[in-house]
């Protein structure tokens, strides 16, 4: 890889205006008491003062609502009832500022949307037209736990290029060719040999400041019936509300529904996220429901991250320990401390 | 990049009332496009979503044979507001249909093999196409004996009864149909539920598969029976139904632990259902 580079921090937001150009781009936004990543635009300012988004940068390649297909409902209608692919941008996209633990999040959904048989054409193409910047975290949340899913807090598992909050400057590193071919466009100076040592320190004390580890290994060890007649489900689930933040936070929950909608004689087929907390979710036409009880849904989504996704790609757990669940869920359910019960 | 949410476009050529209560039709389509029959290449056992733009798609066992060429068939459970809308909907009608998708049921394995299909209610779709597939004329020596034990709650709702009488008068295949009860004094058929009848007609397991679809109650109720027999749980296949959105193991919801009901089944033996949650 080639060597990292330094920009100045009040020269960053030129560079990222630069590259408006060639990209769509996207920046952590203040926005009342939280982050949340938009496109920059005349009016839009970055904020890269802050510990992480309040809704992960999922939706970037993924949006929470999609239309996928549409035609017209009437008889004698050009086209009519047979749906065509609704016009799509997959022009060129840059995420600045992701952290490392939701950009893990990416490689964690790509087994999902991607995989030898069959692969999601939307979320595929946005994919591939997007590339991230990710910035390591100096100051890890107490609730974060990136260190214990395979990842840190300087992880570079799906990044392009990674970014040390070093003093008044940022030190770029390539992670990948795309990475370094856009690193190359950004300009800056070549880092001394002081900054990259800095940078190092940075990346040292942050994963000393990890608080969280546990052994994941009983996760495979364990079966799957094993895990699930466990009986500590109902005691998990017992303050659960359903309210299904936990799931729509996630950096790695990719669960989907589809819907028609129609208006004025015209059908559009849309994807919207959904949610394993939601009765519907797996709801019978004949009225029966194989997750009927909330605690049977609460077990499922910690059986699918833990055990199920595990089984099914052999490369770890469904989650990238963010934390956003903990820090977010109204009655204090903690995937930490549910792991180290299944772990038991 | 090819697209698997989009439905083929298809004509319904056919609208046929298969059950006494009327809540049981079988469509006929026909493709648009012929490369699109060209490339729906399926296999009896599995299913592919039925698309009515601006109502949305259901998951349907495909009752239709590989064997039978120039059009599809499935036979719909009026349940829904999928398939209310579908049961309304005329002969010459355009709509969608998404596949083929899912598992079949396990023809390389059965093949030499005795092969016992047992089936209750309207859940009989993919078992009609797995039979008339085994007794067209180039599959019907790949297997041994055939028998189908059959039921429904009384005459009126036996699918495709047509075709099972047909059956009935074949020598290459035993056929056991019953009800379980009826007030026709010339019903000339069995009387007694689907596990019982098993049990009776099916004598031996030896160098057999079963293939075992219908109602959660009958499926319950005859695993013991099919076990007495001496089937062992590799040998005994069953076809699952959950809720789907996708049908291609993305969305999320049709999960029996580790496996996709939609993707790596609908098509488990026993054995492999053992070792799984029972959620569906």
């Amino acid at each position: 890889m080639s060597t990292p580079k330094v920009i100045k921090k009040e020269e960053w937001l030129n560079v990222l205006n630069g590259l408006r150009k060639s990209y769509k781009v996207f920046v952590p936004v203040k926005d009342g008491d939280i982050h949340l990543f938009k496109e920059l635009k005349e009016g839009v300012k970055a904020n890269f003062d802050y510990s992480n988004t309040r809704l992960s940068p999922k939706g970037i390649v993924y949006p929470q609502s999609e239309r996928m297909f549409e035609c017209p409902l009437e008889e004698g209608n050009e086209g009519a009832f047979i749906l065509k692919e609704s016009p799509k941008d997959f022009s060129p996209q840059v995420v600045v500022g992701i952290r490392p633990c939701d950009a893990h999040g990416f490689l964690i959904v790509k087994r999902n949307f991607d995989n030898p048989q069959y692969q999601d054409p939307w979320w595929v193409q946005r994919y591939q037209a997007t590339t991230f910047i990710g910035l390591g975290c100096n100051e890890p949340c107490p609730t974060c736990f990136c260190n214990a899913v395979g990842d840190g807090p300087f992880g570079e598992q799906g990044l392009d290029i990674i970014m040390y909050d070093v003093s008044d400057s940022y030190v770029l590193k390539p992670v990948s060719e795309r990475g370094k071919d856009l690193l190359s466009d950004l300009g800056g100076r070549d880092a001394s040999g002081d900054e990259i040592k800095a940078a190092e320190d940075l990346k040292a004390s942050a994963t000393k400041k990890m608080s969280t580890s546990f052994n994941i290994e009983p996760l495979r060890s364990k079966t799957q019936l094993e895990l699930f007649n466990a009986p500590y489900w109902e005691d998990v689930a017992f303050a659960c509300i359903n309210c299904g933040t936990c799931t729509y936070l996630c950096p790695t929950c990719w669960c989907f529904d589809i819907q028609d909608e129609v208006y004025k004689k015209y059908c559009d087929r849309i994807r919207n996220w959904d949610s394993c907390m939601f009765p519907l979710f797996t709801l019978h036409g004949s009225g029966h429901n194989p997750r009927d009880k909330k605690f049977q849904r609460v077990r499922q989504r910690f059986m699918h991250k833990l055990k199920y996704y595990v089984d099914k790609y052999g490369n770890g757990v469904q989650c990238s320990g963010c934390g956003r669940c903990v820090r977010y869920c109204p009655v204090n359910i903690d995937i930490r401390e549910v792991c180290k019960l299944m772990c038991m | 990049m090819k697209n698997p949410y989009l439905p083929y476009p298809v004509r319904i050529e056919d609208i046929v009332v298969e059950t006494e209560d009327r809540n049981l039709k079988t469509f006929k389509f026909t493709f648009l496009n012929p490369e699109d029959e060209a490339k729906f290449q399926y296999i009896p056992g599995q299913f592919a979503e039925l698309s009515v733009p601006g109502k949305g798609e259901i998951p349907i066992g495909i009752a239709s044979s590989p064997t039978e060429k120039g059009y599809v068939t499935f036979t719909v459970n009026k349940v829904g507001v999928v398939t209310t809308y579908l049961h309304n909907m005329k002969v010459g009608d355009i709509m969608g249909i998404r596949g083929p998708l899912g598992n079949w049921y396990p023809w390389e394995e059965m093949e030499g093999k005795n092969v016992v299909i047992i089936g209750g209610g309207f859940a009989f779709t993919t078992l009609r196409s797995s039979i008339v597939y085994m007794l067209h004329p180039e599959n019907r020596p790949k297997f041994k004996k055939i028998i189908v034990v059959y039921g429904a709650r009384n005459p009126g709702l036996l699918l495709y009864k047509q075709e099972l009488m047909e059956w009935e008068k074949r020598d290459d295949i035993e056929m056991h149909i019953t009800v379980d009860a009826t007030d026709d004094p010339n019903w000339k058929y069995n009387i007694g539920f689907v596990p019982a009848i098993t049990e009776q007609k099916v004598k031996s397991s030896e160098d057999a598969y079963a293939i075992v679809c219908g109602p959660p109650i009958m499926i319950k109720f005859t695993q013991p029976v099919l076990e007495k027999l001496g089937f062992p749980p590799e040998r005994i296949i069953l076809s699952l139904e959950n809720r789907m959105k996708c049908a291609i193991g993305m969305c999320g919801r049709c999960n029996v632990g580790d496996q996709f009901v939609c993707k790596d089944g609908p098509v488990f033996s026993l054995a492999k259902l053992r070792t799984l949650p029972p959620e569906y």
